[in-house]
């Protein structure tokens, strides 16, 4: 039992124009593990990072990072931490060297020893050969793994990696997971973000669902799918239904229940779901509906966070970015 | 502090090497300069003819406040460089750094007296060889006392960028204050030729200071008291500034 590396309680953070980022966040974060912060954009994830790593003060709450007060004792806090933003942070008119040298800089880090620390870090992330080049000449996974190192120059305790995949092409994801997963095996604590289902459920050992400001849902990825009951069911309709027939059709078949509707795809869940399938297509048949295609599947975290959030992953998405 | 003194020269060395890989924008930066210097010291070289302008020269009267303009014109647009940081997430990396404020600010400071200091240099240079002369003295204050304005400037053109955050309100600031600034000063007219409400204003405009500074020694008799008293004020408005944009990270780091 090694203890947290971050505990935040009751977070709150409302912002000038009256919007409120954070309605009472509070988490634990076991130190050696990855912790994933998975939600929608605008759901507040960004802004728990923001108060975490010091940029921001809460307005209500309080939060303790590698052992220090985010408030009281930000010199503490920031030596201790790495932090990896959404965006790059990297200097575009600098070389990868130049970037990892001026951030070992601020910490502090002996000249001698910053030097080997570089050429170490370069290394590690394949960018030894572009350790001279000005970054704006490399390509956007080469700056997130640069982004990367940069954060990782003092050792620090904790990481924190605000949405670090996002915008890479799916080769350059995949490194950034294995160098994640690495990150974890020497005993960082990693504080994740993303809005990536997948990427959660394999990166995570923790895991917490975050929705307009609050967490909805907290545990393990296996814990928060078997939380769910049974089968996804899913259905994809000829075309939308005007009104709430569908869903009524599919919750008055035996042993299907939670039905949903988002366009044209129809959602329930189901103890036994292929049992269930045959009777559910006679059931939206005689109601009308033309079936396209059924599946049946083990829950995701999509189907977590629909239980939670009450809309889909995707919905959410569309919302915040209208 | 030690550490402090390492930020601010791992700061500063970022932004003048950002700066020697684009050496074209400080040659942009004197066209402006060269064209006061020569076209507009040659339009009005019969200046010094009207009774009353103590002089011979009208382009040496002119350059140091050719210098001093130059100085303001630069320190001015500082802040953009720091919310183009601001933009590519680089500002908000260094605050979660364990970096002080203050490092931060002076890193700016240096970073903006080198390029205060080369541009005086050109403009000095190319007034000497276009015929305009100075003492020894006059031309070492006239490099070193533009970049108290010039630091005083650049630190609160920094606090408008991390108040501000965007480009436009620094472009409108910049364009509405410098130049006026610049006329309200004798930077371009002999302080006892100036109309009486532009002399009573100039009095509290940091520009003059400088330029009345600059005047002072220039001339055979130098009036040292009144280069000591513009040059202190100087030294104060610098200290504020430094205040003022230190503190205007606290009102960035509030509206992230």
């Amino acid at each position: 039992m090694k203890g947290f590396a971050i505990e935040a309680e009751g977070l709150v953070k409302t912002y000038p124009k009256g919007v409120r980022a954070l309605d009472g966040v509070t988490l634990a974060v076991e130190a050696g593990t990855i912790f994933g912060l998975l939600g929608p954009n605008g759901a507040g994830k960004s802004t728990t990072v923001k108060i975490l790593t010091t940029l921001s003060r809460p307005d209500e709450g309080r939060a303790v990072v590698a052992g220090h007060d985010v408030v009281r004792s930000p010199d503490r806090v920031r030596r201790a931490i790495g932090v990896v933003g959404q965006k790059a942070g990297v200097d575009p008119d600098a070389t990868g060297r130049e970037n990892i040298g001026l951030q070992g800089d601020f910490y502090g880090i002996p000249r001698r020893e910053l030097r080997a620390r570089v050429d170490e870090l370069l290394a590690r992330f394949g960018l030894a050969e572009a350790a001279g080049r000005l970054v704006r000449t490399y390509s956007g996974g080469m700056q997130r793994k640069l982004d990367v190192a940069m954060g990782l120059v003092h050792r620090p305790e904790v990481l924190f990696l605000d949405e670090p995949t996002t915008g890479l092409d799916p080769e350059a994801r995949a490194d950034m997971w294995s160098e994640i997963e690495r990150l974890a095996g020497e005993g960082v604590t990693v504080l994740l973000t993303t809005h990536y289902l997948e990427e959660a459920d394999r990166l995570a050992s923790q895991l917490a669902i975050v929705d307009r400001g609050r967490i909805v849902a907290e545990g393990t990825p296996e814990e928060l799918k078997s939380s769910l009951r049974g089968d996804t069911l899913v259905f994809e309709l000829a075309e939308a239904p005007r009104n709430g027939h569908a869903v009524h059709a599919l919750d008055a078949v035996a042993g299907v229940r939670e039905a949903a509707l988002d366009g044209r795809v129809l959602r329930a869940r189901a103890d036994e779901g292929a049992r269930s399938v045959p009777a559910a297509i006679g059931a939206l048949e005689a109601a009308g509906l033309v079936v396209t295609a059924a599946t049946v599947a083990r829950p995701s975290l999509d189907d977590v966070y629909l239980r939670h959030a009450g809309r889909t992953f995707h919905e959410a998405e569309e919302e915040t970015t209208r | 502090m030690m550490l402090a003194l390492r930020h601010t020269r791992s700061l500063a060395i970022r932004q003048l090497l950002a700066l020697w890989r684009q050496p074209w924008f400080v040659a942009i930066t004197l066209v402006q300069p060269m064209i006061w210097l020569l076209l507009f010291g040659a339009l009005f070289k019969r200046v010094v003819d009207i009774p009353g302008f103590h002089g011979h020269s009208y382009l040496t009267f002119l350059t140091p406040g050719v210098v001093t303009m130059s100085a303001l014109f630069s320190a001015g647009w500082h802040g953009m460089g720091l919310i183009n940081a601001m933009d590519r997430g680089i500002l908000d990396r260094f605050l979660v750094a364990p970096v002080s404020r203050g490092a931060m600010i002076a890193g700016s400071l240096v970073h903006s007296a080198v390029v205060i200091l080369i541009q005086s240099l050109v403009i000095v240079g190319v007034a000497f060889a276009a015929g305009a002369r100075f003492s020894a003295s006059a031309v070492v204050i006239m490099l070193v006392v533009p970049l108290l304005l010039g630091g005083a400037i650049t630190a609160l053109s920094d606090a408008l960028a991390l108040v501000a955050r965007q480009e436009e309100t620094l472009i409108g600031a910049v364009q509405f204050v410098a130049l006026p600034l610049t006329f309200l000063s004798s930077g371009m007219m002999a302080p006892n030729l100036l109309p009486g409400w532009i002399h009573d204003i100039a009095r509290f405009n940091p520009v003059n200071w400088t330029v009345v500074a600059l005047r002072a020694v220039s001339s055979s008799n130098a009036d040292w008291s009144a280069f000591g008293i513009r040059t202190a004020l100087l030294v104060g408005l610098l200290a504020v500034a430094s205040v003022v944009s230190t503190r205007a990270f606290g009102a960035y780091q509030r509206s992230v």
